[in-house]
């Protein structure tokens, strides 16, 4: 008798190259191939380290930035706006040092936000496992990485023993199915789901997107995708990597180089899901149903389509969501049955590590160019990286940024949320390419709408939401 | 960490869905590097009125606030409880206020883990059971207190009332017990070292840094 392997998930094999041990308890202990930190919650992982007089186990595989707190104002030092803030970037810096971990300094060229960096530094690749104390570590699945968010006591435990214990996630995958409407993004395919699935619909699960879409999207792309597998309440996204993540990582600096990188070639082209791999839940998405997408509420999940109307929190099927919605509504101050489009605002915002790539800024500047913010709109873009922001300038893309009205910054996480140094205007509606829309996150009662860089470039003109689509028929 | 065996306490209900981490402690608040003195800070937004941490300035109508939940220990809220930013301040800010259990139909995974490393119990209940505990401690708060016994792994209220939990086996040794992970892990070495000896060779590149 024939004895077959069941198939397995590319999450699977991952895993299963990364279990040191199965645990009594039915969770495995993984090994971390590379660790990377920021200031605001690195620094407590690296002083809860030092204070229980431990080491960090091989620093050559942890990375650190600053990006949460550093300013994004031109002639940044350690004084930051950030009340308390030089705090957190001194004893990161500290502690780096003391730890020899290699640090992305604030006027270091390769410095920015941490998602951003590990990916265009060739930190994070195919096949390894990676966490980061932030949620949003999920963005590196986008490379075929088992990227994962944790808390800064978990990441103190995987500094001190390359290691952690998960309990394997349920298999989800997502198929993106026909092609993508002309213009419509990532950020507008991850919306549509969570409005569609919840955004606790891929709670206890790791999901792998897949489909010819996804096949057809950018690796800067699929790092937006992954990114807000997080708002979508997943343990990480991913997707199989294939010859465009190979050419987007070959001879970045710490990609592998040589030898090592034909057999870490050769290891990868093995990194997909088996035909007979068994998935928990499957999903199927036909991206003909998807346009431009735009968050209404105070949750990712409450997100409609461009041309769409706000919807009625009666028609909920769902008490809890029901009372919910009524709640984002007051806050947000809109009502239900107008059309989304059209909401004046006050305020755009490009950046963050959802969308603040090359890509990102070149979609933006191709709507901005010749075009100028509409009065009274308080507009900022804030490059994902000092390496983004330097390659954008050398095409230009800051010039039409500055000519459009917009703020040319440094790299950091900025305004997509407020530390208590900079914010937005209490009250202020802004049209964002971050990733989250909860209470207050970009300022005291401010009130943001997640949307892709088109849509914000083009809501920043006309000094409403806007259909990006509708622009040239004016 | 801070050991959990038993606990009876006043149950405080914020039954709404999704309470991101943002909303349990604002950015703003984490002004130091450290996890003590956080308590002040929780829920800001809610607790006071303009989100300005200070005393005199609470808004009444927000739960803890109220007479009967000033000294609440327990929260029952709505599902995915603690989704959002992986910030462990937010525990920290729970733990520091006098939090010592949350009952949710779900929760956030990296918050979930982040309740375990600090000795808060997250118990997962469903949403209807969930209502008849808010519903039973609202008749008297105070004298309606929760109950919870980890080893019993049960949530118990008025007489006659009690509802079991599940727990992952591991985390309920943990908190009993108060362990430290990282020093489990740390014994485990040799282990350690004979899988990196093995990965070595099997993926040399991931190595060659």
């Amino acid at each position: 008798m024939i004895h077959q392997k069941p198939g397995l998930t590319l999450f699977e094999k991952i895993w299963k190259d990364h279990t040191v041990a199965q645990n009594d308890d039915g969770s495995s202990l993984i090994y971390i191939d590379r660790i990377f930190l920021h200031e605001r919650t690195g620094s407590l992982a690296l002083s809860g380290l030092s204070a229980s007089d431990r080491a960090t186990k091989n620093p050559k595989h942890v990375f650190c930035t600053m990006d949460h707190i550093v300013d994004t104002t031109p002639g940044r030092s350690d004084d930051t706006k950030v009340p308390g803030g030089i705090e957190f970037i001194q004893v990161t810096r500290d502690l780096a040092h003391q730890e020899g971990i290699t640090l992305f300094d604030l006027n270091d060229p390769r410095q920015g936000i941490s998602h951003v960096v590990a990916a265009e530094q060739g930190i994070a690749l195919p096949g390894c496992t990676m966490i980061c104390p932030d949620s949003h570590t999920c963005t590196l699945g986008g490379l075929g990485a088992l990227a994962t968010g944790v808390g800064s006591s978990e990441c103190e435990h995987a500094l001190a023993t390359e290691t952690l214990s998960f309990f394997k996630p349920l298999q989800m995958r997502i198929n993106f199915l026909g092609q993508l409407p002309l213009g419509v993004t990532a950020k507008d395919m991850m919306l549509h789901l969570i409005s569609n699935k919840s955004a606790a619909g891929g709670s206890g699960f790791a999901v792998e997107f897949a489909g010819p879409a996804i096949a057809d999207l950018t690796v800067e792309a699929r790092q937006t995708l992954c990114n807000l597998a997080v708002e979508f309440s997943a343990f990480t996204g991913i997707i199989a990597p294939d010859e465009k993540v190979i050419t987007y990582l070959k001879d970045k600096p710490y990609a592998p180089k040589g030898a090592a990188w034909h057999q870490a070639v050769n290891y990868w082209t093995t990194l997909k899901s088996d035909v007979d791999a068994s998935f928990d839940a499957e999903i199927d998405i036909d991206c003909a149903d998807i346009a431009p997408t735009v968050t209404w509420g105070t949750s990712p999940q409450h997100a409609v389509s461009i041309e769409g109307k706000i919807p009625d929190p009666q028609q909920a099927e769902d008490p809890a969501d029901s009372r919910a919605m009524s709640r984002a509504l007051d806050y947000v101050g809109l009502s239900p049955g107008r059309p989304i489009s059209g909401t004046p605002i006050q305020a755009a915002f490009i950046g963050s590590c959802t969308n603040s790539r090359l890509s990102d800024l070149r979609i933006a500047a191709k709507i901005l160019k010749g075009k100028s913010v509409a009065p009274g709109i308080r507009a900022i873009c804030v490059p994902g990286s000092t390496q983004v922001k330097r390659n954008a300038e050398k095409e230009g893309l800051d010039v039409i940024f500055k000519q459009s009205g917009f703020e040319w910054r440094e790299s950091g996480c900025s305004l997509c949320f407020y530390a208590g140094g900079e914010g937005f205007s209490p009250g202020d509606r802004i049209i964002t390419t971050t990733n989250r829309n909860f209470e207050g996150r970009q300022g005291p009662m401010t009130r943001s709408h997640l949307a892709s860089p088109a849509t914000v470039a083009a809501s920043a003109i006309e000094g409403c939401i806007t259909d990006f689509r509708s622009l040239g028929n004016r | 960490m801070k050991k959990f065996t038993t606990h009876s306490g006043v149950a405080a209900p914020i039954l709404r869905i999704n309470i991101d981490t943002d909303a349990i402690i604002p950015s703003r608040e984490m002004k130091r590097v450290s996890r003590k003195g956080l308590g002040v800070s929780l829920f800001a937004d809610w607790r006071y009125e303009n989100g300005i941490v200070q005393r005199g300035n609470e808004s009444p109508d927000f739960v803890l606030n109220q007479p009967d939940y000033l000294d609440a220990s327990i929260l029952l809220t709505g599902q995915n409880m603690g989704c959002g930013s992986s910030r462990e301040f937010a525990v920290w800010a729970l733990t520091d206020f006098g939090i010592r259990a949350i009952i949710a139909p779900s929760f956030g995974a990296i918050f979930y883990t982040n309740c375990i490393r600090n000795g808060l119990l997250p118990i997962i209940l469903d949403a209807s059971t969930i209502n008849e505990v808010a519903a039973a401690v609202d008749q008297d708060p105070q004298a309606n207190k929760v109950a919870i016994d980890l080893k019993q792994s049960t949530v118990a209220v008025l007489a006659g009332q009690q509802y079991t939990f599940k727990i992952e086996a591991s985390y309920q040794k943990l908190l009993l017990e108060g362990l430290d992970p990282i020093d489990l892990t740390l014994r485990r070495q040799q282990i350690i070292e004979q899988f990196i000896a093995k990965d070595r060779l099997k993926r040399p590149w991931a190595h060659a840094l």
